[in-house]
């Protein structure tokens, strides 16, 4: 679950890490009313999830009440696009923040690496830019350090590190201290990553962070229902919601560009059914993992789901029998999508296992189109959604 | 031979009277799997139907029957805590079904259990065809022989592994390794284990994207393995990046855990790999120099 900025900062200063003085609006009034109350000047910041929001204009400067309530208008509800979002993303609410008188700008973060299985931290001087880009062109800027989970996390760590990415001296005190919260954050929220870009030192000698970038394991959520709350309320990811509306795992479902809408059970065989797909010469239009059983209620969900997708001209549903029989995965099928009223689009059926043969003759009945192995079932659905795009 | 798992392999299943645990067990017994009981706290003293005693920690099943293998079938919440209570018990190969186990309990259960292997989590587990199943996977697919498989996945190495059996070609063993991002046993510790084995005299690694696991199977079969023939497949190719499917493990980040940057690493190595799942018999005869029955 990634964090909205605000979000971000809010997790920061229950550990302890300094950020600025901010206030979080949904709307023009209230951008107006704070900074009346509270004359200075102030940054405007959009709150999105995607990144490079400054270049796209998401981010601007205020220095009294009106001029904030007309960036507000400007802002709010505009579309913001980015190099890696064209799609861009729809701007809902703001954060309005003390603007800082910057001295120098660092860069920190704590991910999970997945070969070593451990925490690593990452710090650079050069802040305030796209660390990928820093790795890339000045890979000596960018220094590491894997915290072994056993024994957490200790002062010399930011000590070392502040010294070897050659930190201002400015930092040296604070770093260690604010690199333990970040850690705390890491450890005690289930992050999968968390990113302060940039540290700000400020001319008055300051260090905060002015800007969160994090993302909570969604498996670890349970543990925080008041944080997995906040997705409820403004579900960052429609996929994810559409997912766990129809009773799905998070995760289980992503929709894409392609004709073929496409249900399988398992996500390496939902992958490599939209992999086969593509090596057919189409392009699927989803992802979906109908998970172990193929229950005849998730079935007809899913495929409403599914079809709900405009784009999709036909289906390709993928069940490895595995323990399940195929006769009876075929009967759920054809009785989860008996009647109704859902659009109907040409399907095209693969099943194995044990009684597949019964279960083909069961589908081919109800008027699907039964097959015998998934190469043949993709070329197949490629076909009737019109050919290759 | 086989590696991590044999006929005589003693083993409990944590979660036993459990929905999941008590059907799964049924079925490892019935694929000839030596269970010799189970932990339910509570239920310690009961046996289930089957005949095996059901214990209420897994110290007191390991002190009872010698198990030294455990599959554990529990909520997500409790996956850390039964993998502690196996290694405490002294358990030295756990199976780890559960799927949706936390990320840091998981880096936290692999700092702390030194000497205790750990297949999983939110995998399908491990089976020596013909020998013993400790997993959750459909035995008649498989067949004893001489191939070993690798996978991340679940559904998907059923369906390469069908096709293997169907083309003739049997397996020494099959591990499914899990799709979380910290599992426990990674493709290259399999591939060690394979490597001391003299009867899997070919590989196969099901591979998907996401993180740098078959990058450094790569680079492990280029160094240590070059004589034991390879295919590989990579599911999620026609993947998006960012987007998360299914497997938590599954996600493209930046530039890491393309399947760009796998399948070059693969080829690197001599290890061919297949554009689909149908094509790895064939691709794997052509490696051992036979055709496919």
């Amino acid at each position: 679950m990634k964090l909205l900025e605000y979000q971000g900062k809010d997790l920061f200063r229950r550990v302890g890490i300094p950020t600025p003085k901010g206030h979080f609006a949904t709307n023009a009034a209230a951008v107006r009313e704070y900074i009346a109350a509270n004359p200075g000047s102030w940054v405007i910041k959009s709150q999105v999830l995607m990144g490079g929001r400054g270049k796209a204009g998401g981010i601007k400067f205020a220095d009294d009440a009106a001029q904030g309530e007309t960036i507000a208008n400007e802002l709010i509800g505009k579309v913001l696009k980015g190099i890696q979002n064209p799609e861009g993303e729809q701007v809902k609410s703001l954060l309005v923040e003390e603007k800082v008188d910057i001295a120098s700008e660092a860069y920190a973060s704590i991910t999970i690496d997945r070969a070593t299985k451990k925490p690593v931290v990452i710090v650079s001087a050069q802040g305030g830019m796209d660390v990928e880009e820093v790795a890339e062109k000045h890979p000596d800027a960018i220094v590491k350090f894997w915290i072994d989970p056993a024994a957490g996390y200790s002062p010399f760590i930011g000590r070392k590190l502040a010294f070897d990415a050659k930190l201002p001296d400015g930092y040296r005190k604070a770093f260690p201290t604010i690199l333990g919260q970040l850690y705390t954050m890491f450890m005690e929220f289930g992050a999968n990553l968390v990113e302060i870009n940039p540290l700000v030192l400020t001319k008055d000698g300051r260090v905060i962070a002015s800007d969160a970038k994090v993302d909570l394991d969604d498996n670890g959520l349970y543990k925080h229902p008041d944080i997995a709350a906040w997705n409820k309320e403004s579900p960052a990811d429609e996929d994810q919601a559409a997912a766990v509306a129809i009773g799905l795992g998070m995760s289980n479902y992503a929709k894409l560009d392609g004709t073929i809408g496409t249900i399988a059970n398992g996500a390496g065989l939902g992958m490599g059914t939209m992999d086969a797909i593509r090596t057919a010469g189409g392009a699927a239009a989803n992802f979906l993992d109908i998970g172990g059983g193929a229950q005849a209620e998730l079935v007809k969900k899913s495929y409403a789901l599914v079809v709900s997708n405009p784009k999709v001209k036909a289906m390709f549903i993928n069940i490895f029998g595995g323990i399940t029989r195929g006769d009876q995965v075929a009967q759920g099928i054809v009785d989860a999508l008996a009647g109704g009223d859902l659009r109907k689009v040409p399907m095209v059926v693969r099943l194995t296992g044990t009684n597949a043969e019964e279960g083909r003759a069961i589908l081919d009945k109800a008027g699907f189109i039964p097959v015998e192995t998934m190469d043949e079932g993709a070329a197949k659905a490629v076909a009737l959604a019109g050919g290759s795009n | 031979m086989s590696i991590y798992l044999d006929k005589n392999s003693k083993v409990i299943v944590q979660g036993i009277t459990g929905r999941e645990g008590l059907f799964h067990t049924g079925r490892m017994l019935a694929y000839g799997t030596n269970i010799v009981g189970g932990v339910t706290p509570g239920k310690g003293g009961t046996k289930i139907e089957s005949g095996q005693p059901v214990f209420n920690t897994v110290k007191d099943a390991v002190d009872a029957t010698g198990a030294t293998h455990s599959i554990i079938f529990v909520p997500p919440f409790a996956g850390a805590d039964a993998l502690w209570e196996a290694h405490d018990a002294g358990i030295q190969l756990a199976v780890c079904i559960t799927e949706g186990i936390p990320a840091h309990d998981m880096m936290r259960v692999v700092a702390t259990t030194e000497g205790m292997r750990i297949i999983g989590g939110n995998c399908p587990g491990l089976i020596s065809p013909g020998k013993s199943l400790v997993g959750i996977m459909p035995g008649h697919v498989f067949k004893a022989g001489n191939i070993g498989m690798i996978s991340r996945s679940g559904t998907l190495t059923y369906e390469i592994v069908d096709g293997l059996t169907r083309a003739g070609m049997g397996q020494s063993t099959c591990v499914g390794i899990g799709g979380d991002p910290i599992i426990g046993t990674t493709f290259v510790d399999c591939l060690r284990a394979f490597a001391n084995d003299p009867e899997t005299h070919a590989l196969v690694i099901s591979g998907e994207i996401g993180g740098s696991d078959e990058e450094d199977a790569a680079a492990f079969i280029k160094e240590h393995l070059p004589n034991k023939p390879a295919v590989a497949f990579i599911g999620g190719r026609s993947a998006p990046k960012g987007k998360r499917l299914g497997h938590a493990g599954a996600i493209i980040s930046g530039n890491t855990g393309t399947p760009e940057s796998k399948v070059a690493a693969f080829t690197a190595a001599g290890v061919p790999v297949a554009d689909r799942p149908s094509e790895i018999p064939k691709l794997l005869a052509e490696r051992l120099g036979k055709v496919p029955a």
